[in-house]
């Protein structure tokens, strides 16, 4: 274990994940959600690209095996454990707007930091750590959220999905820069606002061997792979 | 870019096309001979850091697919653009645009050099974009006239297009790619030309 550290309900926090440290996002309590965008520490113009995850793997949902690819065709992190099971990359963040209609206009004036802040404020909050703004924020995942997409498209969040206890591990493949967000899912329906923490796990993590489920898990995969380890090639 | 107050183009197959439409005005692209996949991204003519959201598009709607009646919203959740009739019935909002990178993962490494949507895209930001615009503003795009399943499994499907020629979308839009994705059995191999056409509302 190289740290941890836990994330209240309704937080965002970012930090800088190494090539080669495995985090894990542990829920703290049921029904969590945690928002997550993914960047490349050396050029964050290199970043989580939601079309080029999905197609490549052609998934519509993340589990064990699935990787989080760039835009320029190279592999972020790999989920090498989920005891969730789906983990929902469509439905992206919840806005002001949203916050207030749902759960009701909160001020830090009144409410301190018990506010509630929208998953796209907290994302900007983030990103601009980093020098990073709108035009950075893409489409991001939900982690521990399913939803589930029917014949005729319709999307529908899955009650009851995620348990306390229940991790997801992410080994990073690149040195990437992680914003994560632990509010409400955007379909969510309760007008309680009470998202669930989470715990973070860093640990240093073996490098990908030939027979890695993430890199066999497809021939996509495999050139995934391929290209990111050439960048760190020297 | 276009700026004129009514257009009226075919836009080859594999050409990017970029173009202003006004508050008001109508937007038509026609699917001129059948399945072929229109790349589009829509800006905030004043302001490009505004720009379509397939997130929060989708979110909205609670529905995957684009078709009549769906509005369009930015990344800052406002409307842009309505989708007033569509002959097609549905439209991607999920399998985004191809590039040489995500080709050297999809198909083989050696694709890298084939022509991409992503390429049109950043070279119609660089010809025609208002200034500025960089790789940074291409959020996930629209692909009109393609049709992308997802399965209640999770799974996600290029099926066979359910698009024709002569089919089309009407709405109103800032910049369009034609999309030239050669391996993509849903043009059937064979990319091909669209027509793109705006005029003043009655």
């Amino acid at each position: 274990m190289l740290w941890e550290e836990e994330v209240p309900g309704g937080a965002h926090w970012s930090a800088v994940i190494r090539r080669g440290v495995v985090l894990r996002l542990q829920a703290l309590g049921d029904d969590a959600n945690v928002a997550a965008l993914f960047y490349s520490r050396e050029q964050p113009l290199e970043r989580y690209n939601m079309a080029d995850t999905l197609k490549a793997q052609h998934i519509a949902h993340l589990t064990t095996g699935c990787v989080c690819y760039s835009d320029m065709g190279r592999i972020l992190c790999s989920i090498t454990a989920d005891t969730c099971g789906w983990h929902d990359p469509l439905c992206g963040l919840t806005d002001a707007a949203q916050i207030a209609a749902r759960y009701g206009a909160t001020r830090f004036q009144e409410e301190r930091n018990e506010r509630y802040v929208s998953g796209r404020d907290a994302m900007l909050v983030e990103l601009g750590k980093y020098g990073l703004s709108e035009r950075d924020l893409v489409a991001n995942i939900n982690f521990f959220s399913k939803v589930v997409v029917d014949d005729a498209g319709a999307m529908h969040l899955v009650a009851e999905h995620s348990k306390a206890g229940q991790f997801i591990d992410l080994r990073f493949e690149m040195d990437t820069i992680v914003a994560l967000h632990t509010g409400p899912h955007p379909l969510a329906t309760t007008n309680r606002y009470a998202p669930a923490a989470i715990r973070l796990q860093a640990r240093r993590g073996s490098s990908p061997a030939a027979d890695d489920p993430c890199r066999t898990r497809c021939p996509e995969n495999a050139r995934g792979f391929i290209n990111t380890e050439r960048l760190f090639s020297a | 870019m276009s700026t004129a107050r009514v257009i009226d183009e075919v836009v080859p197959a594999g050409e990017p096309w970029m173009g202003v439409v006004r508050r008001g005005q109508m937007l038509r692209i026609v699917d001129l001979e059948g399945n072929q996949a229109v790349d589009t991204l829509f800006y905030n003519a004043a302001d490009t850091a505004e720009a379509y959201s397939a997130q929060n598009t989708i979110q909205a709607q609670q529905r995957i697919y684009l078709t009549t009646d769906t509005v369009l919203l930015s990344n800052r959740g406002n409307p842009m653009l309505r989708i007033e009739d569509d002959t097609c019935g549905r439209h991607d909002t999920l399998g985004g645009a191809c590039s040489a990178e995500s080709n050297t993962v999809r198909y083989a490494l050696e694709k890298r050099h084939m022509h991409s949507c992503r390429d049109s895209f950043l070279l119609a930001l660089a010809r025609h974009g208002p200034g500025g615009l960089t790789k940074r503003d291409l959020p996930s795009n629209i692909n009109f006239f393609m049709n992308v399943p997802v399965t209640p499994e999770g799974q996600l499907r290029f099926a066979d297009g359910i698009s024709a020629a002569g089919r089309h979308v009407e709405l109103a839009a800032l910049m369009i790619s034609n999309c030239p994705q050669l391996n993509n059995p849903c043009n059937a191999y064979n990319p091909t030309p669209i027509r793109v056409m705006t005029w003043d509302r009655a």
